[in-house]
């Protein structure tokens, strides 16, 4: 379009040149992760508080209901950490649609669409911030489950990969609870909207009880859902594999990936897949304009 | 000459039936500061928000500074400030990591952001409080804090959406001096807001609107022509009353008294003199008011003179043009499927 601009008095800032455009975008995405991280800092009594429901967990699955639930080829304490680690990680990515609700609610997000900015930042800086929240938890649960018995099954590198697995799948989750945090209202309802998604996802799931036990129609949908893939791979990592006659479903084998389990196969695939999905279109669900 | 700003024929549509804007066209001269004028829910938000490429329109055009904000709306962004109708600032962060946000979201250098911030905590008397997280703000310093980062990239046309509302005297007449000063540092200023007193002492130029529609424009002077420089009520005691009042009030003016209710009201040019001249042929008639006020004309008065009716929001329409922060997540949430 031919227009002419009146010559600008000062400098302009962030032009959208090419070469520039990927420096840019993580530049904003780290600008908005620095910004989330400061505001954590600023509200302690709020991490305190979410870190304390997944340590009841531990303890009422530990010392209350661990007893009645037979667990074949570990001991209960050792099935069970990885499954905490597994659902404290995944509610803590329900931090995402609460976090972005609030933004919106406030007029943030209407600021941010006005500026001269990457579009995947907000998102992109939000869900890293998100990440290490995460990460800091996952520390925390760390020493819980030391304190009530558990013991590395494997060896060090792969209880800490097994941290990575958990971290990558909460990621991913992140960016779906982006897509609820923009679609709410408001952050309570945000919250009350992610909540339905998860709690069947984690507690039908093989993450603290084995599959065996659940009727045959709640084990098709158990066994085959990515929080169960994922806890079975986060099982195996940390707590070391059981016998495999003893584990249900039984592994199989891995054809092409020789050294990594299948579970830890699919396990990335997984949370790959639903970053790949859902990050995408939760960037359109934060473009879009029009109403 | 390129306008700073530039409309023409724009529409918008919530919906199906909600027709926020219903062809608006007008042009903002650069370095001016304009005035938006209107009842809630008359399309002032959604005017700004088409502008600072938040929303898109449904036809028409719209430029900044020559740049067509639904083609180009990255370069547009790096040419405007934009301060909303709610403060935008980051509760948990301090005053000081605000600007800093939005400067390093403007891509400013560390060291320019810094030399920016501090003048201009400085200039919004915020210098004290930059290193308190702003939920300790009182509502005055919220909002000079947001049209500070508004301000941080040195924009060069800013959009303020009713930026005095909800503020105390003293808070709103700091927010006009700050205005004033920015016009005369070469900053196009659009501003909109719901008080005549408010555009006639900083606008230069202005249209008022209603129901999405321009229904008058020109200078707050050309516009306050319109109708009488002040407005004289008399309250009377009942609805017959008064219509024998504004019978006889017929010839203290030249435009005819108006009656709501029991609610006379006289626009006039000469206030003092009207007010002994009406009291004089009041006593006359045998009717005493029971209040009597001499006051500037309102919005309202204007809406009165430009349409013949007062200003009229169905509730529904407030809520789609003037969101609270809820709504408008929801309405952002609803999207086009």
């Amino acid at each position: 379009m031919a227009t002419t601009t009146i010559p600008l008095p000062q400098p302009s800032f962030g032009s959208p040149t090419s070469g520039g455009r990927l420096y840019w975008a993580v530049a904003d995405m780290l600008t908005m992760t620095k910004r989330n991280l400061i505001a954590y800092t600023r509200v302690p009594d709020a991490i305190f508080f979410s870190s304390v429901q997944p340590i009841m967990f531990v303890l009422l699955f530990r010392y209350v209901f661990g007893g009645a639930i037979p667990t074949p080829g570990y001991h209960y304490v050792q099935f069970l950490m990885p499954g905490i680690f597994v659902q404290t990680v995944a509610f803590g990515s329900i931090g995402t649609s609460i976090g972005l609700a609030e933004d919106l609610q406030k007029g943030l997000i209407e600021r941010f669409r006005a500026l001269p900015m990457s579009r995947w930042a907000v998102l992109g800086g939000r869900t890293t911030a998100d990440l290490c929240r995460n990460l800091f938890v996952m520390a925390l649960m760390t020493a819980v489950g030391y304190a009530v018995g558990y013991r590395i099954g494997s060896n060090v590198g792969e209880y800490l990969a097994g941290i990575m697995l958990l971290l990558l799948f909460a990621y991913a989750l992140s960016w779906g609870f982006a897509f609820v945090g923009l679609s709410a209202p408001n952050s309570e309802t945000a919250q009350l909207m992610s909540f339905p998604v998860l709690f069947p996802l984690t507690f039908a799931s093989s993450a603290f009880v084995p599959l065996q036990t659940m009727p045959g129609w709640l084990q098709g949908f158990a066994q085959h859902q990515p929080v169960t893939i994922v806890v079975n791979a986060a099982r195996d990592l940390m707590s070391g594999v059981a016998k495999p006659d003893l584990v249900f479903p039984p592994f199989t084998s891995v054809a092409s990936t020789g050294t990594m389990s299948s579970t830890v196969f699919w396990a990335v695939v997984w949370s790959l897949g639903i970053l790949a999905v859902l990050a995408p279109v939760s960037v359109r669900r934060y473009r879009r304009r029009a109403l | 000459m390129t306008l700073a700003i530039q409309l023409e024929d724009l529409h918008k549509t919530f919906g199906k039936t909600v027709r926020a804007l219903d062809g608006v066209s007008f042009g903002v001269e650069n370095g001016t500061i304009f005035g938006l004028l209107g009842p809630n829910g008359a399309g002032k938000t959604t005017i700004l928000r088409i502008l600072t490429t938040v929303l898109g329109a449904d036809s028409g055009v719209a430029r900044v500074l020559g740049h067509d904000v639904m083609k180009e709306p990255a370069k547009v962004r790096t040419l405007i400030g934009l301060a909303g109708q709610f403060a935008a600032v980051d509760e948990n962060l301090t005053g000081a990591e605000n600007l800093w946000m939005v400067g390093r979201l403007n891509h400013m250098s560390k060291v320019q952001l810094k030399e920016r911030s501090w003048s201009l905590l400085e200039q919004f008397g915020l210098t004290d409080a930059a290193d308190r997280p702003t939920k300790t703000y009182s509502g005055g310093m919220r909002r000079r804090l947001d049209v500070a980062a508004s301000l941080v990239a040195h924009p060069r046309v800013l959009f303020l959406d009713e930026p005095t509302t909800g503020l105390d005297p003293a808070s709103r007449s700091d927010v006009w001096a700050m205005i004033e000063g920015l016009a005369t540092e070469g900053t196009t200023v659009l501003l909109t807001t719901q008080y005549l007193e408010e555009a006639d002492r900083l606008a230069e130029q202005l249209v008022v609107i209603n129901h999405g529609k321009v229904i008058a424009e020109g200078t707050p002077a050309t516009l306050k022509a319109s109708m009488g420089a002040t407005v004289l009520d008399l309250g009377l005691c009942d609805e017959a009353t008064a219509l024998r009042a504004a019978e006889a009030l017929k010839t203290v003016n030249e435009k005819p008294p108006v009656v709501y209710g029991r609610t006379v009201e006289v626009n006039v040019n000469d206030g003092p003199r009207v007010v002994t001249d009406a009291l004089r042929i009041l006593e006359a008639e045998g009717i005493a008011p029971t209040t009597l006020a001499l006051r500037e004309p309102s919005l309202d008065d204007v809406f009165l003179a430009l349409t013949g009716h007062r200003v009229e929001v169905g509730p529904d329409e407030a809520a789609q043009e003037s969101p609270s922060p809820d709504e408008r997540g929801q309405k952002d949430g609803r999207g086009r499927s």
